[in-house]
């Protein structure tokens, strides 16, 4: 095996680090935590100018997913806000597989410019690992589409251009089988988006679809081929993408705070034995992360679909993120309940931050238990279980 | 970026395969118990070629990579093999570097072992192949010592049933002393740790299959006790857990390859140093194999914890390989101190 990056991609992580160090500023990412939207056009748009964003759709252009996979793992590890943008490349790969024409001049060549966002309106109130099952329905009508039904956790709905729509348009086959996908201008009349508060700071929504025309140019895929565009977008979703290297920041904020904090034992919080532990611990978690994710990434680069390996790095990724932030908000006592702004708070508050934002990683972008079906199905070798 | 086996690593990976399944097994291992070892095996390795395999060339042996011996440390591991391989073949390459090494060592005739840790008072104590290490290596007080001789041949009772012993190098001849010494024991221990990774990769991909056999053939209720979403969850998180580690033992053979220093920036998560790498190795392949073998004998309900059963070899193994060196917990420590760069290690 040979861990060293190619020339070309060596260079690119360069660029984008160099980018990151100038653009990310503290004010971007205070920004991104007040507003709790985890998406900054300004910043999409200056990836896109120098050059950086064409290589973030999967399959698009002659970058390869390990630049894919560099882009993204740059913007988790500095902290960036890159939510939107994650979703918004996501749906760009989507259309660029499964397009047509029409779309990819409506839709990807806008995309790329860093200056539109899409997000993805699969999950609703009653319906969300079960995703085969949703309800919202589109009905033919004339040339086109009637489409009613709600949509939850669409997140960036707020900030969207477009939404990624799973609807349900025949309720008489079996589930997978009446699936239809569209990508659905969020202008439309009869769409409304609400918001919906998190523990943590960010924000997502519900979204509403009352009597939605759309045209038949905007259904991706067949008609009632729906299932099988998700196929393309949940294997372009996990692992490469970011979401696995979450605790890289949340080691250099505990870090930072254990440098100076005074341990209660005499000393500060750094000579602490159990800390260096688990810091090393936290490290040694973060390189297996990251490998996990090259290993999907490299996968997709050689012509593979990374569903397996995708899930095994979302899994491990996430339940370990979760660990090693409950070990450090505890070791920082008091001042790790403390939050952003608060005198005293342990990393300025990022523990905090961090020990709220946790528990979701583990659910969204496919849960822990959907993906260890995945492994027991497709990698184990063992019967189906639903 | 290549995340791949070669070609030539692929057939080394299919000869040893079938080499230490059909040779040396788990079967060997059980009838090698109490000490650990089997010479009948070894001879049989030595005809392969495997014991100098990590020498360079030019002392005579094949010149191997350790990128390639990782390969083959996990076809060990994925049989229990009752082989001091890991121990011999770092011992042996640790002899080559200050031109000590014989042909005895190169060809297998004499076994070759290394206290992992350094001796005190004339005595190293629980030395990983030291019940048949004819050629020993220690270091003490600066000085790294060889002693050459007949080896004890009995292991002291232990939970992994490895040829564990106590050794005394008081009367060693002295091969290098000062930072030379300290350096070239710790390189060994390095080298000693990925590979010792790669066995415990190699006994956990064992330990995940030998659950999912078992699993798919028992019944209970009715029907296989696999198609349980409890036990198949239970099952689910350990091939992640495997490829990590095989991929960080692989990391770490790459970078133990390749010539300058590394880099051990935990900020950024790039880590490319190898002394780094080799602790996070068998830290997180020890952490994955207990887990591994943990599920898979649970599994085997009552049946695991029978003698008959293999898993109860793999368990004890498992645990003798991740901390015959030391406790985890005081190498995530060490670890530490390689990554925050704030004290002197060692």
């Amino acid at each position: 095996m040979d861990f060293a990056l190619s020339d070309r991609a060596a260079v690119f992580r360069a660029d984008v680090k160099a980018f990151l160090a100038e653009q990310v500023t503290d004010e971007v990412i205070g920004a991104m935590h007040e507003s709790g939207t985890f998406n900054d056009r300004g910043l999409n748009g200056a990836l896109a100018d120098a050059g950086l964003l064409a290589g973030a759709v999967p399959g698009y252009g002659d970058r390869d997913p390990v630049e894919l996979y560099i882009l993204f793992n740059e913007l988790e590890k500095a902290g960036a806000p890159y939510d939107g943008l994650a979703v918004t490349m996501l749906v760009a790969g989507v259309v660029h597989s499964v397009g047509t024409d029409f779309h990819r001049t409506e839709v990807l060549e806008k995309l790329i410019t860093g200056r539109h966002n899409c997000c993805l309106g699969y999950s609703e109130p009653d319906h969300g690992s079960d995703v085969a099952a949703i309800t919202t329905r589109a009905v033919r009508d004339g040339d086109g589409w009637v489409i009613d039904g709600r949509k939850m956790w669409t997140t960036m709905a707020h900030e969207s251009d477009w939404v990624l729509l799973l609807t349900r348009t025949d309720p008489d086959v079996p589930k997978h089988q009446g699936l239809t996908m569209f990508l659905v201008h969020m202008d439309t009349p009869g769409i409304e988006v609400q918001p919906v508060a998190t523990m943590a700071t960010e924000r997502t929504n519900a979204t509403f679809f009352d009597a939605v025309r759309v045209g038949d140019q905007w259904r991706l895929g067949e008609v009632n081929g729906g299932w099988s565009v998700m196929g393309v977008a949940l294997a372009l979703e996990r692992g490469v993408m970011g979401g696995t290297n979450p605790a890289v920041p949340l080691l250099r904020h505990v870090r930072a705070w254990a440098e100076t904090a005074p341990s209660p034992d005499g000393g500060t919080m750094i000579d602490d034995p159990l800390l260096r532990e688990r810091l090393a611990r936290t490290a040694i978690a973060n390189q297996v992360g990251q490998l996990l994710t090259l290993r999907a990434a490299w996968v997709a680069a050689t012509g593979g679909l990374p569903g397996v390996e995708g899930s095994m790095a979302k899994i491990f990724a996430s339940e370990a993120y979760q660990q090693v932030v409950g070990w450090f908000q505890q070791m920082a006592g008091a001042e790790g309940l403390l939050g952003f702004g608060a005198d005293g708070a342990a990393g300025n508050g990022w523990i905090d931050y961090d020990a709220r934002h946790a528990p979701v990683t583990t659910i969204y972008g496919g849960t822990t238990e959907i993906n260890r079906n995945n492994i027991a199905e497709r990698h184990l070798g063992l019967p189906r279980t639903r | 970026m290549d995340l791949g086996l070669t070609s030539d690593q692929e057939a080394i990976r299919e000869i040893f395969a079938s080499f230490f399944a059909d040779r040396a097994g788990p079967d060997h291992a059980r009838a090698a118990q109490p000490l650990g070892f089997d010479p009948e095996g070894w001879a049989r390795l030595g005809e392969t070629g495997a014991p100098g395999m990590g020498v360079p060339v030019d002392a005579g042996g094949g010149g191997a990579s350790l990128a390639d011996l990782v390969v083959v440390a996990e076809e060990a591991g994925a049989n229990v093999s009752p082989l001091p391989l890991v121990d011999h073949t770092v011992t042996a390459r640790l002899l080559a570097g200050l031109d000590a090494v014989g042909d005895d060592v190169v060809s297998g005739a004499a076994v070759a072992g290394l206290a992992v840790r350094p001796a005190t008072g004339g005595l190293a104590r629980s030395v990983p192949a030291g019940a048949v290490a004819e050629v020993l290596v220690a270091l003490e007080d600066h000085r790294l010592v060889v002693v050459r001789g007949a080896a004890p041949g009995e292991a002291q009772p232990n939970h992994a049933d490895m040829p564990i012993a106590h050794r005394s190098v008081q009367d060693g001849e002295v091969l290098a002393e000062g930072p030379e010494a300290v350096a070239a024991h710790a390189r060994a221990v390095d080298e000693w740790r990925a590979l010792t990774g790669s066995l415990l990769v190699g006994a956990t991909r064992m330990a995940i299959k030998m659950a999912v056999d078992y699993v798919s053939e028992r019944h209970q209720f009715g029907r296989p006790v696999g198609s349980f979403q409890a036990v198949q969850h239970g099952l689910a998180d350990l091939p992640g857990l495997c490829d990590g580690a095989r991929l960080l033992v692989a990391k770490t053979a790459w970078a133990g390859d390749r010539p300058g220093e590394g880099v051990a920036d935990m900020g950024d998560n790039e880590v490319t140093d190898f002394a780094a790498l080799a602790a996070m190795a068998l830290v997180f392949a020890g952490e994955a194999a207990l887990r591994a073998t943990d599920r898979s004998l649970h599994y085997h309900g009552g049946y695991g914890f029978a003698e008959e059963y293999d898993i109860q070899l793999y368990y004890r193994r498992v645990r003798g390989w991740a901390q015959v060196l030391d406790d985890p917990a005081r190498e995530c420590r060490r670890l530490a101190g390689l990554l925050l760069n704030d004290r002197e290690v060692d």
